[in-house]
């Protein structure tokens, strides 16, 4: 296509990474910051009895304390998604206060807050603020949380429901086809609480500037502009352009940087406050205890089949914990990014999911890495593969009975499922098909005989997933109770020389942007790389935009930027024509210049760029410059999909599992850098190994949370996996002008369930037919022992 | 992550650093590679007034021959352990213990002597020097004294160290046989079953760690030995397992025995 698009570039932004010259929160230091030290609560749920903040006020080098009695206690962080009752009932919505008045309701919510010369001094005199608690009981468990007499978060309700809902074809039918079906498999289990892990902890610094009355806000997010609106908007009350926020490098989100908390707007409200600057940094034990976590469903379904094997109906009930609080999108994520794969790669006619959010005496849950998909796809693809175990049936073969056949959506309209989406494109049976034949799936068949012979467990694990990026149009989510608009801009500012600023509302917090955005432009204008610069996280250099979560950048946030792209090519072409004195129409666009159709006459980019500025003999009526900004609103989502498969051997004696084999063949559309698709999927693909074998949060009864601290929370490393075999196909997205899907969550939403999968295939013939994630040694072995 | 105010004091011999020690009594804490102790202190769970380093003092990082014993100096960094061509020769299973703790900057940081006297459950090292029948070396104000590893673990975090006591060296038996085998939790690499087995003569001597609140010579294996793995049945004998969140009492007890036949066979 071009110069650059589809070469693996190697990452621009990497130099400065490398080098330990990223320009991350924590690395600013302004004159007269001042820092932070909070004080939380040891209890999952109790009364606030009292403060005494007195021996702290006196200690060396504070400057500042503050309770919920002390001005900030009217103030409350929103939730930007409503999902109402199904029987109209208006969603539940506690106020989220910066800091605890009479009660706390999760472990290490902030009750005080200690501002000091140094953290050292911060943390000092923190711990001399004395609160009297007294605890009481809590609840943790989503299931628990809805039975009669358990403990409620917030009092004013008669029970802990946030929210219920539903979605799909009526419950009656469904339950109907599985009643009439040949065979019904059953599953219940914990989709289980995980901790996002960003590498860098979420920091803030706040900067009152009392000579303009304005603000910055420099924050470790995924998205700036959202969070000035929800800061200025819903929290403090500030005029929006009093308030700069600045999100310059950022040491990975994986979804727990894109909402609002509330030690940002806190250290914001304190600023004006002592009129000085405010700086926060979460240490890793308040990364633990405060950054929203992800899934926590409990769930219990059922998938009905014919003798065929072919899928008649799914039917899920689940109880989703939303924690002590509402997240920014944290109702979102169990319904209308969750509910909506329900249809999967599949055919099946009849789907249902009842959900119930309960309130937990736990940090709040929201979007994490796939939010809501991995939690779907985990379902089904379990569902399927224990259905084709318990059939006699091959995992990949009732995969092949059940896929919807291929559609380009061009010639062959896009997939209506049952669940409100409709797909765009895809091409199922041809990802399965290609990660069968890297495997060698009928050499590895006979190599599981031959071990078992031996006595060795091996087993292999299919998933095949589908998931919906680039959440969209606006006018749709909004319906869907969205308050917030889900559209992407673009600005393309070409100077005189000729030399390009692109602004891009998405946000990179380590997906690359700086180096394939500038490819796609360079090559659509036809100029050197190096002469095109990426520019983004600041409010003041980007008009707006709604940052980078949901694999959307380069399918939203690029094509706002080829909007932007056109209209400069568009308007140049006009300077073109004045200059080779020639018709618009006669002109054609390549290389880097306007050349005359038929003939060698032709004018660089760069001397129309110069023209626009130095506008001396230029077009009659036309304005100078070569300035373009868009909106972009897509149409649809857009429906990466794949195919993962896992080869395991599990050890007899200790029930640990090894990985031997993962093979994940991905279709994301078109690929603009493929090193940096694979750098997206093996991240995702090791998170979601994490999620199958070593990971999760633990909460005990009183709300504590027993594994805070990488001694006790199991990340995967390099020596838990293996050599990941990647390949892709390319099913291009119709809807949008690059014909780009998104692959920053697809690892993810794939990996985990083709893990259990094969863990569950390596012990089928002791009749294993399901585990709880994560597979521990423990639980393996257990489950062996039974 | 910001520890509380302490006092910092570099000895540069042993004889300052015992001084130190005896001025400042409770207060004092020594810091020899501080990867168990740093960690504690920024978490505020520990707080010591004032840090004695003694990782400048001459002479504690020595790896000699000594007739039919190789002494070891207490500051010797597990890596250099890993390294030492003696280690490897005389006492393989040290070396085996060392290379499966933590990751290369644990490895290049934490010491021989600051890992026993630490005492965590769940380290690699008791196990080997029980099985070993190793001597550790104090040296004290008054006077130095030989504590037999049999003697010197008294329970989580607690030793037969006096709080005014230095480990100077650790004397290891040479061995002809031995091995370290582990099953490591996922998240610390701890130890949740680490297993030393030596072999003298007929017999064997058998160190575990990980398994009980103080690593423990199993008695009962060494003398159900029969030449073969059979033994390992007996790994936890008279033995109060314990259990926590990544393995309960059943299956660490499971691990205990399998680690030991896998020991016993190997």
């Amino acid at each position: 296509m071009g110069k650059y698009i589809g070469k693996s570039v190697k990452r621009r932004e990497d130099i400065r990474f490398l080098k330990g010259t990223g320009r991350y929160t924590d690395d600013i230091k302004l004159p007269r910051m001042t820092h932070t030290a909070f004080v939380r609560s040891p209890y999952a749920h109790a009364r606030i009895q009292g403060v005494n903040t007195d021996a702290a006020r006196n200690a060396d080098g504070v400057v500042a304390i503050f309770t919920a009695a002390d001005g900030c206690g009217a103030f409350g962080v929103p939730c930007g998604w409503q999902v109402n009752f199904k029987n109209g009932e208006t969603m539940r919505e506690p106020v989220h206060p910066l800091l605890a008045k009479d009660k706390v309701r999760h472990l290490g919510e902030a009750v005080a807050v200690v501002i000091a010369e140094t953290l050292e001094q911060a943390r000092d005199a923190a711990e001399l603020v004395d609160v009297q608690y007294e605890e009481l009981a809590a609840v943790t468990n989503p299931r628990a949380a809805m039975e009669k007499g358990t403990p409620l978060v917030h009092d004013q309700w008669e029970d802990n429901a946030a929210f219920d809902w539903c979605i799909g074809n009526d419950r009656k039918e469904v339950e109907k086809a599985l009643a009439g079906a040949h065979h019904v498999t059953e599953v219940s289990f914990r989709n289980q609480r995980l901790a996002p892990n960003a590498i860098e902890p979420r920091s803030y610094i706040a900067d009152y500037d009392a000579n303009n009355d304005k603000y910055t806000l420099y924050s470790s997010t995924q998205n700036p502009h959202l969070i000035r609106l929800l800061l200025c908007a819903f929290v403090l009350g500030i005029p929006e352009h009093k308030v700069r926020v600045v999100s310059y490098d950022v040491g990975g989100g994986f979804g727990s940087k894109i909402f609002h908390y509330t030690e940002e707007a806190l250290v914001t409200w304190i600023s004006k406050q002592i009129r000085r600057p405010v700086k926060w940094t979460a240490d890793r034990s308040e990364a633990f205890l405060t950054d929203a976590h992800g899934r926590d469903h409990v769930i219990h379904a059922r998938m009905g089949f014919n003798k065929e094997g072919k899928i008649l109906a799914i039917l899920s009930d689940e109880y989703c914990a939303m924690g002590a609080y509402l997240s920014t999108f944290a109702p979102a994520v169990p319904t209308y990014l969750h509910g909506t794969l329900f249809q999967g790669v599949y055919t099946t006619p009849l789907i249902h999911l009842n959900v119930t959010a309960p309130f937990t005496h736990t940090v709040p849950l929201d979007a994490y890495r796939g939010a809501g998909r991995p939690e779907a796809t985990y379902l089904l693809e379990r569902l399927l593969s224990k259905g084709a175990q318990e059939m006699n049936m091959d995992q990949a073969e009732i995969r092949f009975k059940n896929f919807i056949p291929p559609f380009d959506g061009v010639k062959q309209a896009g997939y209506q499922t049952q669940v409100a989406l409709k797909y765009d494109s895809g091409n199922y049976v041809g990802v399965l098909k290609r990660g069968l034949e890297m495997l060698g799936y009928d050499d590895f068949k006979k190599e599981q005989e031959q071990a078992r012979k031996e006595g060795k467990l091996l087993g292999v694990g299919i998933s095949t997933y589908i998931e919906a990026c680039g959440i969209a149009p606006s006018a749709v989510v909004g319906a869907l109770g969205a308050r917030a608009g889900l559209y992407e801009v673009g600005q393309v500012r070409v100077q005189p020389t000729g030399k390009v600023n692109v602004y891009t509302g998405t946000h990179s917090h380590g997906q690359g942007h700086e180096t394939s955005f500038a490819q796609f432009v360079a090559d659509k204008l036809g100029i050197p790389i190096e002469d095109v610069e990426i520019e983004h996280g600041d409010t003041e250099q980007v008009a707006f935009g709604m940052g980078t979560y949901g694999s959307r950048s380069l399918a939203v946030g690029g094509s706002a930027i080829m909007k932007s792209l056109d209209k400069v090519l568009e308007k140049g072409a006009k300077i073109a024509a004045h200059k080779l004195e020639a018709a618009e129409a006669d002109l054609e666009y390549g290389d880097g210049k306007w050349t005359v159709k038929g003939t060698d006459k032709s004018v660089s980019f760069g001397d129309v760029s110069l023209t626009a500025y130095v506008p001396h003999d230029y077009p009659e009526g036309l304005e100078p410059g070569l300035d373009f900004s868009s909106f972009y609103d897509p149409v649809n989502f857009t429906y990466p999909f794949g195919a993962h498969i896992a080869v395991v051997e599990v050890c007899k004696d200790t029930g640990k599992v090894t990985l031997k084999r993962f093979i994940a063949c991905d279709d994301v559309g078109n690929i603009i850098n493929p090193m940096i698709v694979d750098g997206q999927i093996h991240g995702g693909v090791t998170q979601g190994i994490g999620q199958a074998l070593l990971e999760e949060v633990v909460y005990d009864e009183a709300g504590q949370m027993i594994n805070g601290s990488y001694m006790d929370y199991a990340m995967p490393r390099a020596d838990d996996l293996p050599m990941f075999e990647t390949d892709t196909t390319v099913t291009p997205c119709p809807h949008n002008p690059l014909g780009v899907k998104g692959a920053g969550e697809a690892g993810t939403i794939g990996s985990t369930p083709a893990v259990v999968n094969a863990v569950v295939n390596a012990l089928a013939h002791l009749g294993v037919t399901d585990i709880q994630m994560p597979l521990t040694p423990q639980r393996v072995w257990k489950t062996m022992q039974n | 992550m910001i520890p509380a105010k302490f006092d910092y004091i570099k000895a540069s011999s042993l004889n300052e650093a015992l001084q130190l020690l005896d001025r400042h009594g409770m207060d004092a804490q020594i810091l020899a590679g501080g990867q168990s102790l740093l960690p504690a202190m920024k978490l505020r769970l520990n707080r010591p007034g004032v840090l004695v380093d003694i990782g400048g003092i001459p002479g504690l990082n020595e790896i000699k021959e000594e007739g039919d014993s190789l002494i070891i100096g207490a500051n010797c960094i597990h890596a250099a352990i890993t390294g030492s061509e003696l280690v490897a020769k005389h006492v393989g299973l040290l070396a085996e213990a060392a290379a499966s703790i933590g990751d290369i900057q644990v490895r290049n940081l934490g010491t021989l002597g600051g890992s026993l006297a630490h005492a965590d459950p769940s380290a690699d090292y008791p196990a080997v020097v029980l099985a070993c029948d190793a001597v550790i070396t104090v040296a004290g104000k008054k006077e130095s004294r030989d504590i037999a590893a049999a003697d010197f673990f008294q329970g989580i975090f607690m030793t037969a160290l006096a709080e005014d006591e230095i480990i100077t060296s650790i004397r290891f038996p040479k061995t002809k046989k031995g091995t370290y085998q582990k099953f490591y939790q996922a998240a610390s690499r701890f130890a949740v079953a680490g297993v030393a087995v030596v072999w003298s003569g007929d017999g064997i001597k058998v160190g575990i760690t990980g398994v009980a609140d103080t690593p423990y010579r199993a008695t009962a294996v060494e003398e159900a030995y029969d030449g073969t793995g059979n033994a390992a049945t007996k790994a936890v004998d008279g033995v109060e397992v314990m259990s926590d969140h990544f393995a309960d009492a059943e299956y660490r007890s499971h691990l205990a025995r399998h680690m030991v036949r896998k020991a016993l066979e190997s």
